[in-house]
Order: structure tokens, then sequence, then C-alpha cells
């Protein structure tokens, strides 16, 4: 009796809480679309945000009500998981192109002047608030790894001249390292076409840009020129490359006398 | 009606269950960043040290003490107050996700907060009445209130001064706690002394 007493309260008491608990949690349950589930298994679940919706699950809730504008806004995820989703909600979606994200600056400590030496804060975002960073270009890559830090699969490297590299093979395209960069160098490219980019954002005459970076774009027009296709257009003192028009077939590449076209 | 405000008061000031009996220290420590959370957690730990005290008084009165199993206290208390966080937990998750989210881990480990335990404890040690024990359960919730929303303000602060880089982080936060903790005996005497 002595033991049997006590178990029995003790047990008593377990059961009524585990059935009021099951109880409760049968009532109170809160309702989960199992279609938002089966979005969120296929989904990457990484959480870069580049579709826009706060994390995997955000999207997966959108996709399922309906309130999302494309099925194909995963970009890490990009044509495989697109397609999974479409299956699921029961619409189409048109390839998507892999893209990579690009760093549109080659002015390492070689070849770009430094106006000053940065002590600080490791993060390009505050160098930048100094007079636009230690660069003197204006566009020139500050080298503190802000969007090294932020990219999701390590597919970032400040090489050791101090630019910021993209490793084409790691990059998902998930935008991260776009939206940290305080000097906008980095954009999307298509991954797989053969194109050719300019590696340089600076708008100046090119008689400044001389002064400050021997890689810099100085709008001599000769890519222009020797274009076959039309692909190459200077405004703004400053090469851009269609690449919907370009074929890579690498002639502006030779005639660049700075070499910043790759 | 004296000894009600009586037993809030020595609750929240001069008996602080965080500051002066130092129960609770995980949380304390652990959900003090942020204001918004170190409040959240404070108003989820008083409502379970109400409900457990509204539970268990009246078990330990009609089923333990009767029969003489008060050393089954421990025992039986733990399980109310895990079955009530487990409660709280859902009807938080479906009513309040954002604060659900925002205690994660900490929500549960409710259960285990010993100012929960001690507060149901200590109210038969008092050999309170079932009101009183409410009030009793009430005023520690309230100083857990008090003690988290003062040390959030704290540490808040402590995240921008220049300290020492061998004190940085939690010796920095345990000697501030301290310091707060030493405040509070400027309160002692003070319940007797103001409805005396």
């Amino acid at each position: 009796m002595e033991i049997l007493l006590p178990s029995l309260i003790v047990g008593a008491i377990a059961l009524i809480l585990g059935v009021g608990l099951s109880f409760a949690s049968e009532k109170l349950a809160v309702p989960v679309d199992e279609r938002e589930e089966e979005l969120l298994a296929v989904l990457p679940g990484v959480n870069c945000g580049a579709c826009g919706y706060s994390g995997c699950a955000g999207y997966a809730a959108a996709l399922s009500k309906g309130e999302a504008e494309s099925a194909s806004l995963c970009a890490p995820g990009g044509d495989d998981v697109a397609r999974q989703i479409a299956e699921l909600l029961g619409v189409s979606v048109g390839h998507i192109a892999p893209m990579t994200a690009l760093v549109r600056c080659q002015g390492g400590e070689d070849v770009a002047k430094q106006s000053f030496i940065y002590y600080g804060m490791e993060s390009c975002r505050m160098a930048a608030q100094l007079a636009g960073g230690v660069k003197s270009c204006p566009n020139g890559c500050i080298g503190l790894g802000d969007c090294v830090k932020a990219c999701p699969y390590d597919a970032l490297r400040v090489c050791p001249d101090g630019v910021a590299r993209v490793d084409a093979l790691k990059c998902r395209a998930c935008k991260a390292c776009v939206a940290v960069c305080p000097k906008d160098l980095i954009t999307l490219v298509p991954k797989d076409a053969p194109t050719t980019a300019v590696l340089c954002r600076n708008t100046q005459k090119g008689a400044v840009i001389r002064k400050l970076c021997e890689k810099g774009c100085i709008a001599c027009k000769r890519c222009e020129k020797v274009c076959p296709h039309g692909a190459v257009s200077v405004t703004d003192f400053l090469a851009r490359i269609d690449p919907e028009k370009c074929t890579g077939c690498g002639k502006c590449v030779a005639v660049c006398p700075n070499g910043c076209i790759v | 009606m004296k000894i009600f405000a009586m037993i809030l008061i020595t609750g929240i000031l001069t008996q602080n269950f965080v500051l002066s009996r130092f129960l609770g220290i995980c949380p304390f420590l652990g959900v003090s960043k942020k204001l918004g959370t170190a409040t959240g957690m404070s108003i989820a730990v008083t409502l379970v040290m109400v409900l457990a005290t509204a539970a268990t008084y009246p078990i330990n009165a009609a089923l333990l003490v009767p029969r003489g199993l008060e050393y089954l206290q421990t025992v039986v208390f733990i399980l109310v107050i895990a079955g009530l966080v487990q409660l709280l937990e859902v009807v938080l998750k479906r009513f309040v996700p954002p604060l659900y989210n925002a205690l994660g881990i900490y929500l549960p480990l409710i259960t285990t907060n010993c100012a929960v335990l001690g507060v149901v404890l200590l109210n038969l040690q008092a050999e309170y009445s079932y009101a009183q024990s409410l009030v009793n359960a009430l005023g520690a919730g309230l100083g857990f209130l008090l003690a988290m929303v003062l040390f959030a303000g704290v540490r808040e602060r402590l995240e921008g001064a220049d300290i020492p880089k061998a004190l940085k982080g939690l010796p920095a936060t345990l000697a501030a706690a301290s310091l707060v903790s030493m405040s509070f005996l400027g309160f002692a005497g003070i319940a007797e002394n103001l409805f005396a």
C-alpha cells in the first residue's frame, strides 16, 4: 500500500494531464496546409530570401495561398525546383536560365590607386562611408568582404589583390551579395551562355580613369566598333554588353586596350 | 486586505525571486538580451506561476497531505508544471505566434525554471492560504517581470559599453546582475514598515 498509493496518485495525475493535453492540442491545433508542407520539402531550405519572401517557409506559404507571383522565384533551386513547384501547383513555368553573380571590378591593389589606408571595421559598408572607400576609383571594389559574409554558399572570395571574385560553380544566384555591395558592383549574368562581360562600372571620362586604374573602361569604343553582332554599346563613358546578342566570339576581348573585358 | 498587499510587495521587491532568492537565473541571463522577449517571457512565467499554484495547492491539500505523502510534492508539482507549460505552448502557438517564435526553446524550459517550482513549494512552507498563495505567485511573477525588464535595459546599455576584453560577454553580464541584485538590498524591510 505504501508504494501502490503514491504510484496511483502520480499515475492518475499524469493520465489526466496527458488526456487534457492531447485534447487541447487537437482542439487548438494550428491548421497546417498540406500542400504548404510539400512545397517546403521541395524548396532547398537555405532561407536566402532571393524569392523576396521571409525564407523558404514564407515562399511556400505564399505559393500555397496563390499569392506568389511566380513558381520560379527560387534562385538557388533553379530550374529543377521551379518545375517541381509547378507540378505541385499544376501551373507551367518556362525554362529558367541559370545565372551566376559577377563582380564587375578588376581594380586590385597593383592595378588601382588607393587614396588612403583604412584602419577600421572589416566591412565594406563602413569603409564606403569614409570618402567612398580606399580606392581612388568611385566604383572600385573595397575588398573587405561584405559579399563574402553574405554568401550562403561560400561562393565568393576576396582574392589576395583585394578584389572579391565569384566562383561560378558554387554560385546559386541568390542575390545576397548583390544586395550588400555598397558599390553596386555585383550583377547576375547567365551561367552557361558563352558571353563576355565588361568588368568595370566606372562612368567617368577615360582621361580620369586612366589616372585611377589600369584596368578601367576608358570608353575608347573599340569594342563597339569591332563587335560583329552589335552587342556592345558605349554609353556614359562605359562599355556595356547585351548578353542577349553576345555570342562570346571574343573579338572585343582581344581589342580592349585595358583588358577590362573578359 | 493588508496581508495581500504585503505579500505582493514582498514578492516584487524585498524577496524578489531573481534578485534576492536567486531563483530562475537561467531565463534571467538567457532571455534578457531584448526588452520585448524579456517582457513576453516574464508574462509567460507569471502566468505559469499563478496557474501552477492554483493547480498544485488543491492537489497538495486534498491528495498528498491527508495520506502523509508530502515527500511526493516535488515530483507531482513538476509533473503539473510541465503539463501547464505544454498547454501554454499550444495556446501561444495558436493565438500569439510571434511571441511563440521569439521565445523559442526558453518556452518549454519554463518547465525546469526553478522559480516556478520554488514559488509553489515556498507557498506551502510559508503555510499561506489558497488566496494568499495565489497573490504570492502573482507577486513572484511580477517581481520576475521587474527584474527581467530592469536587466534587459542594463544589458542593452552593456552592448555598447567599452568593456575590457577579458570581461566581455558573460563575465560583464554576471557582474551587472550582481550589482542590480545588490541594489535590491535597499528594499529590505520596506514591506513590513509600509503596512505597519
